[in-house]
């Protein structure tokens, strides 16, 4: 079981010159709530970003399950090896009905000549129809997305995103924005989709991160600092210097 | 309870057929010389629809269309051609000093070749240059700029070409086609009948295309076409296959056109000639299949009254057309339409409210 | 040997005249994501405004002074261009900065009036307009002559060149265009007012188009299309050159119009429009964002 779903060897990111990400380990095990977390700059999105594909890793390799290396597909073939994105910025299709955006985006065949035929199957209907009712989006699903509330917005782009069936889910800041009910609720729907899946979080709010993670990765400079549970994590002295420093040194001082 | 009763009668479909009937019924009560016109214009509008689903519904603009219809069109011009001379050379190429028929234009001795060819070569360069530009990711105004140094450069080769194509002439004097005399008020209706029955086919199939789950992929490849990789489509794909349907398309209608004018020349195909089909697009509503339609036969009948008259005025009329429905009327006349429909159902609501008050 | 040199110099010169029309591009194009189809137009009203003072010149001015026309015509083009595009940027551009493809056409539909409105004026036949004396004649380099006109507007356009890079990379004014082009609400944070700086890069990039015109005088007659014969190819250096980089358009320009001129040599002038197309979208194949890149973290 503890076989790693994803596993990243001395990855680089060059930015002409300046190194995002640098000879970077990773690791992520399967129905596990992984976050990242970091000061600003430290590679954390850099890290979705090469994942998923968005941006190419210079060097080293990345690993799905083992075997299939994916540093060299597109974005579009990663998907389909099983990997989902939900970006920082709700980046849902605003003209399309809210149930028109998970019809596009749910698991099924997409290349251009299987999506010419494509039609409604009886499963089909009722996938959207459950993550629907998960996300509690049923009664708005005929409402155009651009109407929805900022947390609907949110709720909406998770919820394309678990329509791919993905082994892993890449998270970026998903509670950015979010009242405190709504980020209650988006906490439990990622313990509850963690079940099948691993989830892979970049966040800055350290309380959120502390509820919910199973692990924690502390990102510095292009590189894996620490790695742990939060507790743990909260009682390292480096990850204290160069992240938490400024909090205790503040505390200190009051 | 009435009013659902007269919406449904008065439903798009509904509309649409009966539209379609009476383009049908046409040559029952209108002039040869109308008929004709209106033929031309039908055309048009077939090459608008082509046109729609790759800006209105994919966001790709072209501003090279007018060369997908002129290849449409000369195919079909260079088989009527050759009718015309009972397989003896052009008049061009014997004043040019050709003596014998280029190897090109043999396999336009035979129609169906001709008709294969007017479709397919439209859709073969359409998709050399959509591939080899969407594969790189270059879209946007970029793509949009290649298309129309693309209309440069296959004018410049028509009109260079004198011996080939007629050069800046063209090519005119057609016969028969089939045997028929393209000159009988017969034959003109019938090829006017055929271009309703190609348009109502093509629109058909096209509404089918963009109401099912592939019209949403294109909508978000307009919106958000990187956020598409995302969700595992791959956007260039698609955008190709629409860009070379699209050209098909044009390529369909330029050899209907031809039929029914009876002449093709570079002119007729070239840079303005091509904006002007955006036009039609922009002006009868992007990302409706009616718009485009309707937009082909307005700019066209009012080119026809205008531009016969005072050529001057119609360039300025061109002009502000332009820049008043870039500016004033987006979504072109089908927006106003949907407009006003919002608006009446709006107060079809608050008159029902008030009915429900005046009862409580 | 000879006809070589004069084929390579043909295409230095073809490439400094696409350089002068794309610097104007580079700018509206290149920095603010405008495309300005009208550009061609502007192009065309320096090129009038050339012709009308040389006439005011025939007519009013005593005869030794005629040369003069030439030197006053350049910065009258260039004002009155700059204005008319300042114009443009107020009443139109500014309400489609969101919708690239949208302005493209509106700006089509006004070249289009600007089009007619020439040939209402000056007819639709070509005018010519007489080269000042200083102007005639050539540089004899062994058995070839090189035209001074020619060798002119390669000094223009390098002049130009020199002056946009001045202006954008040494003055406070050109580094708040910099700054707004690159990231627009920073710099209005920073009390920088974008407003003011969009209509003022949109003039000086339809100033230049004005300068070009008063230049395109020099080698021909000219008409109410003579932009439009230009812009397309202009369009393509900026799309070789890569977008917002100057460098880029220097290269795109004399890599263009030399590969133009030896193509249209070694075939013909039909031949050598199609090559030169097939050239450009290889090149495409391999630098999809032009010779020049920048690499962007955004999505979409």
């Amino acid at each position: 079981m503890s076989q790693a779903v994803l596993k990243l060897k001395k990855v680089i990111v060059d930015f002409s010159g300046f190194k995002a990400i640098n000879q970077l380990d990773f690791t992520v095990k399967p129905n596990s709530v992984h976050f990242v977390i970091g000061p600003n700059g430290a590679g954390k999105t850099t890290l979705l970003d090469v994942v998923c594909g968005k941006t190419k890793a210079t060097n080293g390799e990345i690993k799905l399950q083992g075997t299939t290396e994916i540093s060299k597909l597109s974005e579009d073939q990663i998907v389909h090896q099983g990997i989902s994105r939900k970006f920082q910025a709700p980046s849902i299709f605003q003209n399309l009905s809210v149930i028109d955006n998970l019809e596009i985006a749910m698991k099924q065949k997409k290349k251009l000549f299987s999506m010419i035929t494509a039609k409604w199957t009886n499963e089909q209907k009722k996938k959207v129809s459950e993550m629907l009712e998960l996300v509690g989006l049923k009664e708005v699903q005929d409402q155009s997305a651009g109407s929805l509330a900022h947390g609907q917005k949110q709720w909406l782009e998770i919820a394309m995103v678990l329509m791919q069936e993905p082994d892993i889910v890449l998270l970026d800041e998903p509670i950015a924005g979010m009242s405190k009910k709504e980020r209650n609720k988006t906490g439990e729907l990622i313990t509850k989709i963690a079940k099948d899946r691993a989830v892979l979080i970049v966040e800055h709010d350290m309380d959120f991160v502390k509820e919910y993670a199973d692990i924690v990765s502390v990102m510095h400079e292009g590189q894996l600092l620490f790695e742990g549970s939060m507790e743990e994590v909260q009682n390292d002295p480096t990850v204290r210097e160069v992240y938490l420093g400024r909090k205790v040194e503040e505390h200190v001082v009051s | 309870m009435q009013n659902t009763i007269y919406q449904k009668i008065w439903s798009q479909r509904v509309i649409l057929n009966l539209i379609f009937l009476l383009l049908l019924a046409a040559p029952l009560f209108l002039s040869d010389f109308r008929l004709n016109l209106l033929g031309k214009f039908l055309a048009f509008a077939i090459l608008a629809i082509g046109l729609d689903l790759l800006w209105g519904y994919t966001g790709v603009l072209s501003l090279g269309h007018g060369i997908f219809f002129g290849l449409g069109a000369y195919c079909m011009a260079m088989y009527l051609k050759l009718e015309a001379t009972g397989g003896g050379l052009p008049d061009f190429m014997a004043w040019s000093g050709m003596s014998e028929l280029p190897l090109i234009w043999i396999p336009f001795q035979y129609p169906i070749v001709a008709i294969i060819l007017g479709i397919l070569l439209p859709a073969i360069i359409a998709f050399m240059l959509g591939y080899l530009t969407f594969r790189n990711r270059i879209s946007g105004v970029y793509f949009t700029i290649l298309s129309q140094a693309l209309v440069l450069v296959v004018v410049t080769l028509f009109v260079g070409s004198q011996n080939l194509t007629g050069g800046s002439s063209g090519l005119t004097n057609f016969n028969t086609f089939f045997g028929f005399s393209v000159n009988s008020a017969t034959t003109q209706t019938a090829f006017y009948i055929i271009t309703v029955i190609v348009l109502g086919l093509v629109f058909f199939l096209s509404r089918k295309l963009v109401k099912g789950r592939f019209g949403k992929i294109l909508v978000g490849i307009r919106d958000g076409e990187n956020r598409m990789r995302f969700l595992g489509y791959s956007p260039s794909a698609y955008k190709t296959f629409i860009y070379t349907l699209s050209a098909a398309i044009a390529g369909l209608a330029g050899m209907l056109f031809v039929l029914q004018v009876g002449i093709i020349s570079p002119t007729m195909i070239g840079i303005i000639p091509s904006i002007e089909m955006v036009l039609w697009v922009a002006l009868g509503g992007r990302g409706t299949l009616i718009g485009p339609v309707i937009g082909a036969v307005l700019v066209n009948a009012a080119k026809t009254g205008f531009s016969e008259s005072y050529p001057d005025i119609w360039t300025y009329f061109l002009g502000l057309l332009f820049v008043l429905v870039v500016v004033f009327l987006p979504k072109g006349i089908t927006g106003l339409f949907e407009k006003w429909n919002d608006r009446r159902k709006k107060q079809d609501v608050s008159s029902s409210v008030e009915v429900e008050k005046s009862y409580s | 040997m000879n006809e070589i040199i004069l084929t390579l110099f043909n295409g230095v010169s073809l490439g400094s005249i696409l350089l002068l029309i794309a610097l104007g591009l580079a700018i509206t194009f290149g920095l603010m994501n405008v495309i300005n189809m009208a550009h061609g137009e502007l192009i065309m009203i320096g090129a009038y405004i050339t012709y009308v003072i040389q006439n005011i010149f025939i007519n009013y001015a005593p005869p030794e002074y005629f040369d003069l026309y030439f030197i006053i015509s350049i910065p009258v083009a260039l004002v009155v261009a700059a204005g008319i595009g300042m114009l443009l940027e107020v009443s139109l551009i500014r309400h489609l900065y969101k919708r690239p493809l949208d302005s493209l056409l509106a700006t089509w539909g006004v070249g289009l009036i600007l089009q007619q409105t020439a040939r209402s004026i000056f007819g639709a036949p070509n005018v010519g307009v007489t080269s000042p004396s200083f102007l005639s004649g050539g540089l004899e380099v062994g058995s070839l002559i090189l035209p001074y006109s020619r060798l002119f507007i390669l000094g223009l356009s390098i002049v130009c060149l020199f002056s946009i890079f001045y202006y954008f990379y040494r003055t406070a004014s050109g580094r708040r265009v910099r700054a707004v082009m690159q990231n627009r609400q920073m710099a209005e944070c920073l009390g920088v007012s974008t407003r003011k700086v969009d209509m003022l890069t949109f003039a000086i990039g339809s100033g230049f188009a004005g300068v070009a015109g008063c230049a395109l005088t020099l080698l021909g007659a000219i008409g109410p299309t003579i932009g439009t014969s230009y812009i397309i190819d202009a369009f393509m250096v900026v799309v070789v050159g890569g977008v917002g980089a100057l460098f880029g358009a220097v290269s795109g320009a004399f890599g263009i119009g030399i590969l133009n001129t030896v193509f249209e040599y070694v075939t013909n002038a039909t031949l050598g429009k199609v090559l030169i197309f097939i050239v450009i979208i290889a090149f495409l194949q391999w630098r999809p964002s032009g010779l020049v890149m920048s690499r962007s973290r955004s999505l979409d």
